[in-house]
C-alpha cells in the first residue's frame, strides 16, 4: 500500500491540486467541519479514489472533519470533494445546527441530557 | 503537513460508526495555551480515538521588502485534534482541541463559526498564556467558560483572585477540573451548557 506512493508527498500542493481539480471550494454549499455526510450510492469503478473512499466511509453518518482526518487532506480539500459528491447526488449532507448568536435552549437541554448520561 | 502519518487509520473502524439516525451535529471548541491539556480533555470524553484535521491559512506578508511585484504570503498550517460524543440517536457533539500555536486558531473562521461555545483551559502556572485567547473569544462574541486544569504542582489560587487576574466578569463561570478524568471533563462541558442555557434565558436589557 505504501510502497508505490512512497515518493508522493502527501501534503504537496500538486497533490491537492490534482485531487480537487484546482478548485478551492465554491460558495455554493456551506460545509462546516461538523456537517454530517451520508452516502446515497456505492462507489463506481473508475471513480476518483478519494471520492470512492468517501462513499465507502460514509455508509454511516460522518462529519467532514472525520473525512478530512481519514483521507489526510486539509479540511478545505475534503470539503471540495464532498461538495462535488453532493452536486452529483451521491451523498446527502445533514447540515449542522449553527448557533447564530445563541443556541436554541431545547438543543442545549438535549446536549445536557446526553452529557449527564456519560 | 502535520498529519501524523503513522497513527491515523485510513477509514473508520466498524465500532466508530455513528447511528444511521443521527441528523444533528454540534461543536464545542477547547482553547488554551500550549501544553495545558486540551487534547487530553478531548481524549478523556471522546468515544473515538481523537483524530486530527487541519487547514492551511494564507496571510499576506507584513512589512516584506518589495521583490519586483512578487506577492509575499505566509502559509500556516493550523491543526485541530478532535473527538466525538454521541448524545442520543439523533444528536452528536464534536469537541475540537487546538494543539498548535494559539495565535493562528482564530484565522480559521470555520472553527468557531456555529460553535455552541468554548472552554478556555487554563494552567495557573502560566496564566499570561491565556490573555490573548480570552481577548480573541470576547472579540468574536464566542461564549465561553474558564476551566482550571489541576496540575499536581499548580499553585492553588482562590477563584476570586483568578477572576481578577484574568479580568473576567462575574457572569463567566470558572470551574476546576482534571482534564485526564472523563467525569471531570464531562462536568466542564455540562458547566458550559448550563452557562449557555442561562444566557438564552436571561432577558437582554432593553436599550435605553
Amino acid at each position: 500500500m505504501t510502497g508505490a506512493h512512497a515518493s508522493w508527498d502527501e501534503g504537496s500542493p500538486e497533490r491537492l491540486y490534482v485531487i480537487t481539480g484546482g478548485r478551492s471550494g465554491g460558495a455554493a454549499v456551506t460545509l462546516d467541519l461538523v456537517t454530517l455526510i451520508v452516502s446515497r450510492s456505492a462507489p463506481q469503478p473508475g471513480m476518483q479514489p478519494e471520492q470512492a473512499a468517501i462513499l465507502r466511509m460514509c455508509q454511516y453518518p460522518l462529519s467532514i472533519a472525520e473525512i478530512s482526518a481519514y483521507l489526510r487532506l486539509p479540511f478545505s480539500a475534503a470539503a471540495v470533494l464532498v461538495a462535488d459528491l453532493i452536486a452529483d447526488r451521491r451523498v446527502e449532507a445533514r447540515a449542522p445546527v449553527m448557533a447564530t448568536s445563541l443556541p436554541d435552549p431545547e438543543l442545549l437541554k438535549a446536549v445536557m441530557y446526553g452529557l449527564s448520561k456519560l | 503537513m502535520g498529519f501524523p502519518s503513522s497513527e491515523a487509520p485510513a477509514e473508520p473502524r466498524a465500532q466508530d460508526a455513528l447511528a444511521p439516525s443521527v441528523n444533528t451535529a454540534v461543536k464545542i471548541v477547547i482553547v488554551g495555551g500550549f501544553g495545558v491539556g486540551k487534547t487530553t480533555m478531548v481524549g478523556a470524553v471522546s468515544e473515538i480515538r481523537p483524530l486530527t484535521t487541519e487547514e492551511t491559512m494564507t496571510q499576506a506578508g507584513v512589512g516584506v521588502d518589495d521583490l519586483a511585484g512578487v506577492e509575499q504570503k505566509t502559509a500556516t498550517t493550523v491543526a485541530m485534534d478532535f473527538g466525538r460524543i454521541s448524545l442520543s440517536d439523533q444528536l452528536v457533539l464534536y469537541l475540537f482541541g487546538t494543539p498548535g500555536q494559539e495565535r493562528f486558531w482564530f484565522l480559521w473562521d470555520g472553527l468557531f463559526q456555529g460553535a455552541l461555545g468554548a472552554v478556555v483551559l487554563i494552567d495557573t502556572r502560566r496564566l499570561a498564556a491565556s490573555f490573548d485567547v480570552l481577548g480573541q473569544l470576547e472579540e468574536r462574541g464566542v461564549p465561553f467558560i474558564v476551566a482550571i486544569n489541576a496540575f499536581p504542582d499548580s499553585p492553588a489560587h482562590p477563584v476570586s483572585q483568578l477572576r481578577t487576574a484574568l479580568d473576567l466578569p462575574e457572569s463567566v463561570p470558572i470551574v476546576n477540573c482534571d482534564a485526564r478524568s472523563r467525569a471531570s471533563s464531562r462536568d466542564v462541558l455540562l458547566s458550559l451548557m448550563r452557562y449557555l442555557f442561562t444566557l438564552t434565558t436571561t432577558p437582554v436589557p432593553e436599550p435605553l
